[in-house]
């Protein structure tokens, strides 16, 4: 079976460059240079149709970049997006557009991702009309159907996004990416803003969504719980790198990759009580100047001599299971 | 020994639109050493419940009722002198975001060294060394450097260790956390959990955690509170509220939780959204959300309590019969 998504070694490097003065304090010899954050680094990701896949990691792990890019919103420094099999950045004019238009996004923030002079039927009945997929006589019908859908009522369409609450802003956004009539969603932290009672509420819209539309999805988020719920398959980034990936009953039960390890046994959970935290040592380092090696050597537990120098490769170690690390065989 | 007890506190804010009752009595009583867990979500009032006991609601709000007793002592009806002696000696908090604790502009040391000598005539040496001992405990690496940074040279996780570390000067009695690890990372969030669990117990702190996390609480607290609307609608141990609730709001609110005995299941969701405050059912504030309602919910919900110091305030508790 063809992935529906597909990324090779794809990769976004940010560059901040120097202004005249500091070119000219370069020249001058002063100890200053470009600086370059490899936001994401020669990430391989397959995505089948009909999956759900959880992209977990901490805040600047490059999980957003990554999902920025495969929606097609930033384009990448380096390696390609397949869709269906097809180089997206070889397609040109209608096959382009179509393409742009099966990946759609979801925000984290349903307070910033929605034009507030926009009433909730432009909002939503925008892009299938620019994009011909509706006509205009059709479109109230259309835009009725989608709010139905995700569980507004179409009669509050007249509205702007400030007479909503968070979580029906959010259901506003799925409408909007919904509308184009997508078959893959990158999901950005799409609940993490929302209240827990509101959370599930849109918890469950995913998965009934899902289903009806026969959807695919890139779920990203650092809420270990909420991937565990959702996804089939769970991505584990650090700094850039994917460290392992794995279907998500398989995970939780065994996670291989140290880092892994230390971030299961951290998620609090309903059912430890008094529990010792007991965290792993130091931060996230500075994407600016990555530890050479692998990048999570200086907070593994297990780190080897040759982590220091030698990048592990991901490779499958068992079927459906790649792990990034030296102690299996990286 | 109890440290605080806090009886039919009420603290409203009157706006133009109208009297918001953020929090319409609340009681709850905290041991010497206890951890409880106050939990809701954003508007529940567990905030500026937190706010209340260390006298900083600022205007139009104002405690409008109700007692604060800290060790005896009336802190509803204290000065604002004396509140300034309590606040960062003998009660202490910490913020969602440490950049709301920590001035800008600065040093780290300046911060630590004035909140000491606020409270206490001692030296700036030796005031100094008592920084840099607290910075140690809270499993800064090199202190001595870090005593010297601004804030915005640190990450967000070492910015809420300065902030711990700030809190625990002056060894107080009691520890407000207000959310303090909502915008941190797993692997962050377990180490500030675990610096604050620590030094509770080594030092005998009772701590407040307000959260809307359920699960975090679950690991650390020896008792939880959870808050609807303004009210504290059930209240007991951590194993009671977690294995056993009562209250249809708690219910509800744990079946909103993801966890591995669910996977790929729908999750028990609590329909419609949480209430406007300005226009407050009468009687039960959860009703219109309650999937067991009845028409008795219209007046005031009486308080039951169960075995185990276990109250709920409801006309129609999950459970057995409970003598109310």
């Amino acid at each position: 079976m063809t992935p529906l998504i597909e990324v090779q070694g794809l990769s976004k490097r940010f560059v901040k460059r120097l202004d005249l003065a500091g070119k000219i304090a370069q020249r001058l010899g002063a100890d200053i240079h470009e600086e370059v954050v490899h936001a994401v680094d020669s990430v391989d990701l397959t995505v089948r149709p009909g999956e759900v896949v959880g992209l977990v990691g901490e805040s600047g792990c490059g999980k957003s970049t990554l999902g920025r890019m495969i929606a097609g919103i930033l384009p990448p420094t380096g390696g390609t997006v397949l869709l269906d099999g097809q180089d997206v950045s070889e397609m040109n004019g209608p096959e382009r557009g179509d393409a742009a238009l099966a990946v759609q996004m979801i925000f984290q923030d349903p307070f910033a991702s929605l034009n507030p002079r926009m009433r909730v039927e432009q909002i939503v009945g925008e892009a299938p009309l620019v994009h011909g997929l509706i006509d205009r006589a059709g479109l109230p019908d259309y835009v009725d159907d989608i709010l139905t859908k995700v569980g507004l009522d179409p009669s509050l369409k007249r509205r702007y996004p400030h007479q909503f609450s968070g979580g029906q802003r959010q259901r506003i956004g799925i409408a909007r990416a919904l509308a184009v009539r997508p078959r893959f969603l990158v999901c950005d932290e799409a609940i993490a803003a929302l209240d827990v009672s509101i959370q599930a509420q849109v918890l469950n819209l995913f998965m009934d969504l899902r289903e009806e539309f026969s959807l695919t999805y890139l779920f990203i988020s650092h809420d270990l719980s909420v991937v565990e719920h959702i996804a089939d398959r769970i991505v584990i980034m650090y700094l850039g790198r994917v460290v392992e990936s794995a279907p998500t009953e398989a995970l939780f039960a065994s996670p291989q990759h140290p880092y892994t390890q230390a971030l299961l046994s951290e998620v609090p959970r309903l059912d430890q009580r008094k529990r010792n935290f007991t965290p792993i040592a130091g931060e996230i380092p500075s994407p600016l100047a990555p530890p050479p090696g692998c990048h999570f050597h200086p907070r593994c537990p297990m780190a080897m001599e040759h982590c220091r120098t030698a990048i592990p490769s991901l490779a499958a170690r068992q079927k459906d299971w790649e792990i990034s690390c030296h102690l299996h065989g990286g | 020994m109890t440290v605080l007890s806090v009886e039919g506190l009420k603290t409203h804010f009157f706006t133009r639109a109208g009297v918001v009752r953020a929090v319409d009595g609340v009681d709850f009583a905290l041991e010497r050493g206890e951890i409880m867990g106050l939990v809701g979500e954003s508007g529940s009032g567990k905030s500026v419940t937190g706010f209340s006991v260390l006298g900083l609601v600022d205007p139009p709000g104002r405690i409008a009722d109700g007692k604060i007793v800290f060790h005896g002592e009336d802190l509803a009806q204290a000065s604002e002198a004396r509140m300034q002696a309590l606040r960062g000696a003998r009660i202490a908090m910490i913020f969602q975001d440490p950049m709301m604790t920590l001035n800008p502009v600065l040093r780290i040391d300046t911060q630590m060294i004035e909140a000491i000598r606020a409270h206490e005539a001692v030296s700036r040496t030796e005031a100094w060394t008592r920084a840099r001992d607290g910075l140690a405990q809270v499993g800064i690496p090199s202190p001595e450097q870090r005593l010297r940074a601004y804030p915005h040279q640190l990450s967000g996780g070492m910015r809420q260790r300065v902030a711990i570390a700030i809190a625990f000067l002056n060894n107080p009695d009691l520890l407000i956390a207000d959310e303090p690890t909502t915008a941190l990372d797993v692997t962050i969030q377990a180490q500030i959990v675990h610096v604050a669990q620590t030094l509770c117990r080594e030092r005998g702190t009772a701590l407040i955690w307000i959260t809307h996390d359920l699960a975090v609480v679950a690991g650390l607290a020896d008792r939880i509170a959870v808050m609807y609307a303004g009210r504290i609608v059930e209240a007991g141990e951590t194993d009671e509220i977690i294995d056993r609730p009562r209250h249809p709001y708690t219910v509800g609110l744990l079946g909103s939780v993801p966890s591995a005995n669910k996977r790929g299941q729908r999750l028990a969701q609590i329909p419609g959204m949480t209430p406007n405050m300005l226009s407050l059912p009468k009687g039960c504030a959860f009703r219109e959300r309650c999937p067991r309602a009845v028409d008795a919910c219209g007046d005031e919900p009486p308080l039951h309590s169960g075995g185990h110091a276990h109250t709920v305030r409801c006309f129609q508790p999950h459970g057995a019969k409970v003598d109310a």
